[in-house]
């Protein structure tokens, strides 16, 4: 298709007010991305898992590193400042590494659905096949955590045509509306946005940005450590300021394995403490953003952008 | 395109690790580590010396820094080249100056050319550990074993006899190995391998040959990863490695137990002469710190708390 039939043109300027908790500005959510490569992944026609034949020390042995070494400093960070982590989990880690699950139950952290290994691409599965791969993401959630899964973010961000829907479908055919209501797949907003599914679900997007993305900024783009800092600062003043005419989201998704490495993770720590230091800040998971804003805020973002689109 | 029937299979997915080589285990968890004089950071400085070969194939994936260019790649054969000649010497004279208990990682091949070179290596007060034979004798996943083994065994016995140093340690080339480099270089007497850049301590490794330990070379903060792949300044890289020792040590600190930092530098990166300098401060900040321990590799092989098989 030419153009992605999930959401709708919106204008930023003149949409209905969205009012957070307690007058807050900005609804602040974490998502570490807690994930497990495998050393001997399956070829895929479409993406290789990485760049030498298996085995690739050099990419295994750091994402190796982000489980062994990073998830802890970054959940001790976290907790300094009193930010309850939305784990964006490759599922199959509840089997390798349950001390991890353990310690984030500990902490009341949300857990939402990135796949089951980020080693396994949706590209070319069939729909039973990727639906198949959603139901058992979801249904491990819950069996290792208790928690119905509301979010999705596709395993290494591959996906279908059809991934929304499916989501959307599996959580309720598990949960009904408790779970698969919102994803973080798109990166089109700075608020919460309803999403069209294809069994009309209310649904929405949740804004996961990733421009701020630790692996985007790193990895890709190649910031500096103390850079990171000053962007994360940047981008939150921003959204602040703005936030006082009507409600934003700041998404800060990481990596333990990039953002707390040993030069990285005071970079971190700065924006962290600047972020939480401002009083009109909702620091929340991103389940707790998405609920209230179905709660609160839906049906006068879907009138207006019926509004918007010329539509009686 | 279909998928592989068993792209949904998972075959390793249970309790601990997808693979034999050791136990999952997370840092915090393990039993305190304690460093000589109870320092609270083992550093350990690795030189990579390293030939590119002209006709490198790049076969089965591209090193970084590699050849690039349509052959014959002068610009980058001799760049690379200019690390052994010059960029070298500058370091050497640096570790010399700030009493760095060195490692070098010498690519084998250099000291069956290079007579010179590795003589000038082997009398220094420094450790020499195995690069593979060249940056174009990679280890990779499909390599045959037969094929393998025999590059393992020339360049170890190579390195051997032109250091007249036992060489206990192996670096990979890219730091990549097959299913069967840790078999195969263990079988050579090596007792401790860098590639496994997943701990920020050192741990026991399986092989066939018995344990061996992992010393884990740390690729991020290295010269050519920050300054070379980021393009990031020379004062940046001195920043980052300055900011990563200090929490280092407070991470020790915090947790009561050492750590470790594999610092690993290419002379034909930050040997030029703009860059000579980014590399002293670092040398000075290290050699002048109170809680830091600064070892050869092999030392901190020597005082790794696990027992060896």
């Amino acid at each position: 298709m030419e153009r992605l039939s999930a959401y709708q043109y919106w204008p930023y300027e003149n949409r209905p007010k969205i009012t957070w908790p307690n007058g807050a500005k900005v609804a602040f959510w974490v998502a570490p991305n807690i994930e497990f490569y495998e050393l001997n992944p399956p070829g895929n026609p479409s993406r290789q898992p990485w760049p030498q034949p298996n085995p690739a020390i050099p990419g295994y042995g750091i994402r190796d590193w982000g489980n062994r070494v990073g998830h802890k400093r970054q959940m001790d960070l976290l907790e300094k400042y009193g930010i309850r982590g939305s784990v964006s989990l490759s599922v199959a880690l509840c089997d390798h590494h349950p001390e991890i699950i353990d310690m984030c139950k500990e902490r009341d952290w949300e857990f939402f659905s990135h796949g089951i290994y980020n080693t396994r691409y949706t590209y070319n599965m069939t729909e039973d096949q990727e639906r198949d791969m959603i139901r058992d993401s979801m249904e491990s959630i819950y069996k290792h955590t208790g928690q119905k899964c509301g979010g999705y973010l596709a395993p290494a961000l591959s996906h279908s045509e059809h991934t929304l829907d499916l989501f959307a479908e599996v959580g309720t055919e598990l949960f009904g509306d408790d779970a698969g209501f919102y994803t973080c797949d798109l990166f089109h907003d700075d608020q919460p946005t309803p999403i069209d599914v294809r069994s009309g679900k209310r649904f929405i997007s949740m804004p996961y940005s990733l421009e701020m993305n630790d692996t985007i900024v790193y990895a890709v783009n190649k910031v500096v450590p103390r850079h990171y800092a000053t962007m994360l600062k940047r981008h939150f003043d921003r959204l602040y300021a703005e936030g006082a005419e009507s409600g934003t989201v700041m998404c800060i998704p990481t990596h333990n394995y990039q953002v707390s490495n040993s030069h990285r993770i005071k970079a971190f720590e700065e924006a962290l403490e600047y972020i939480t230091g401002h009083p009109d800040v909702w620091v929340a998971t991103g389940r707790e953003i998405a609920e209230y804003y179905m709660e609160n805020c839906y049906e006068q973002s879907r009138a207006d952008i019926d509004v918007k689109r010329g539509v009686k | 395109m279909a998928l592989d029937k068993d792209y949904l299979n998972y075959p390793w997915r249970q309790y601990g690790n997808d693979h034999d080589r050791f136990p999952w285990s997370m840092i915090h968890d393990r039993p305190s580590v304690k460093w000589p004089d109870n320092k609270s950071l083992a550093v350990w400085i690795n030189t990579s010396v390293q030939f590119f070969p002209l006709n490198q194939k790049g076969v089965p994936f591209k090193v970084p820094f590699g050849m690039n260019m349509p052959y014959p790649d002068l610009r980058h054969y001799s760049l690379r080249d200019y690390g052994n000649r010059v960029g070298i010497f500058r370091f050497l004279d640096a570790f010399d100056r700030f009493s760095i208990p060195a490692t070098f990682a010498v690519s084998a091949q250099l000291s069956a050319d290079n007579p010179y070179l590795i003589d000038r290596l082997s009398d220094q007060p420094g450790e020499i550990i195995c690069h593979g034979w060249n940056m174009d004798h990679l280890h990779y996943g499909g390599q045959s074993i037969e094929e393998e083994r025999e590059i393992v065994k020339r360049s170890v016995d190579t390195l051997r006899e032109k250091s007249r140093q036992p060489v206990r340690g192996w670096l990979s080339p890219a730091r990549n190995q097959s299913h069967n480099t840790p078999d195969l270089i263990a079988a050579e007497g090596i007792e401790y391998c860098c590639d496994w850049v997943n701990d920020d301590l050192p741990y026991a490794f399986n092989t066939d040959s018995g344990q061996i330990t992992m010393l884990p070379l740390q690729t991020e903060i290295e010269d050519s990863f920050v300054i070379g792949s980021n393009l990031h300044s020379e004062d940046s890289w001195v920043t980052q490695v300055i900011d990563a020792i200090d929490y280092l040590i407070e991470d020790a600190k915090a947790n009561q137990s050492g750590r470790m930092l594999g610092l690993s530098l290419h002379p034909w990166m930050t040997g030029q002469p703009h860059r000579i300098g980014a590399v002293e401060q670092v040398l000075k900040y290290v050699s002048e710190h109170n809680d830091i321990w600064l070892a050869k590799a092999g030392d901190i092989v020597d005082h790794s708390p696990f027992e060896k098989g």
